[in-house]
């Protein structure tokens, strides 16, 4: 297998761009994927101040190592969720990434600053683990960026991810979350502006990204998210990818350039109704916000275990 | 050769030798859903492993949506 662009030997193919790349030109590939993605989808600029949330996977230390390599100011934020073992090995590479670089590493400890774990929060909240999480995250995401005066808050959501979710909102016809379901959600009302520089990579392209430029990076599967739909919405979209290759980039590209304008009214109409939550500030549609309720059930459960 | 898997994390041994597309349809894996791997860097789907080799299959599918 030869490199579609200096012949080459190939270390990798991407079917949907029907090419294969030596590590030189992949990773260069990956840059100018992001690159065109912040370009096109107007997410930074130079000299603003980007936090980018780490979890010490694939995609979050690909998306910090690919903006720094661009050349832009990015620090790091690390979320300890108390996911047993899990958290522990996911905030070594995170540390280790950010040490051996020599770059700043904002890091919040759930069970320590908020009193409780995301296993316990869910049980006390009856919400799925996913969800406790991703409530948990959004929440601590923005105010991490407020407190540290970020203008922007990077995420590592690949086109895999962004494929998975369009999906589910498309079979269950979530008008709101396809409103919202942007590269770029704008910063308002209190809310940082948040941007998603990977939409343009796959998410077997980030890994590949991090074994050729030498980034450790956790594997293992979270334990939480074990058997959860999106791993489901992923699994028939790979299906569906295997015999037609580049279906998922169609698919999340075509929602964006064609369809997701007709649903911004729907995530509209939820902003309107914001105000401050009387227990934090954070902006909400409710009196308190759901990660402070979050916070009043889980907390409790946490508190008497450690007395004991 | 040895294979590591991961998810769950397990060893096997294969004869060789076998091209990595090969492998990965033996072990009823989908190729876009992992990387292979040999030393410390990435092996196309139609390089030829043998018996010497240490072979990761490294999966590349996360789960978390938020």
């Amino acid at each position: 297998m030869k490199c579609t662009v200096c012949k080459g030997p190939a270390v990798i193919d991407v079917r949907r761009h029907n090419a294969n790349f030596c590590a030189e030109h992949f990773l260069r590939l990956c840059r100018d994927q992001v690159a065109k993605a912040i370009k096109d989808f107007t997410m930074l600029q130079p000299g603003e101040r980007a936090l980018v949330a780490v979890s010490g996977g694939k995609d979050s230390l690909a998306v910090w190592d690919i903006l720094l390599e661009l050349g832009y100011q990015a620090d790091g934020l690390y979320l300890g969720l108390g996911i047993g073992d899990y958290s522990d090995t996911s905030g070594t590479f995170a540390r280790a990434f950010a040490t051996e670089r020599d770059l700043t590493l904002v890091e919040v400890d759930l069970p320590t600053d908020h009193g409780f774990d995301i296993p316990t929060g869910a049980r006390a909240a009856r919400r799925a683990p996913c969800s406790a999480c991703g409530l948990s995250k959004r929440h601590l995401f923005d105010d991490a960026a407020r407190r540290g005066g970020y203008d922007v808050v990077v995420t590592g959501h690949n086109l895999d991810d962004e494929a998975a979710v369009l999906f589910g909102n498309v079979l269950h016809w979530q008008a709101d979350y396809l409103g919202r379901q942007l590269p770029v959600l704008p910063a308002r009302d209190g809310f940082p502006r948040k941007v998603k520089p990977l939409v343009r990579l796959g998410e077997r392209e980030t890994a590949a990204y991090c074994v050729l430029r030498g980034i450790d990076y956790i594997v293992e599967e979270c334990p939480m998210a074990a058997g959860n739909k999106h791993l489901g919405y992923k699994a028939a979209l790979n299906a569906v990818e295997a015999t037609s290759p580049g279906t998922k980039h169609d698919f999340y590209f075509g929602f964006l350039d064609r369809a997701s304008h007709r649903f911004a009214a729907d995530a509209g109409a939820e902003r309107e109704e914001l105000r401050p939550c009387a227990t934090c500030g954070a902006p909400t549609t409710g009196e308190v916000c759901a990660f402070c309720r979050l916070v009043e059930r889980a907390a409790v459960p946490v508190a008497l275990g450690r007395r004991r | 050769m040895k294979v590591l898997l991961r998810n769950p994390r397990r060893e096997l041994e294969v004869e060789g030798p076998v091209r990595v597309h090969a492998l990965l349809q033996r072990l009823d894996v989908p190729r876009e859903t992992v990387l292979v791997i040999v030393g410390d860097t990435l092996v196309p789907g139609d390089a030829l492993l043998d018996d010497a080799d240490v072979v990761e299959i490294r999966p590349v599918i996360s789960g978390g949506a938020a």
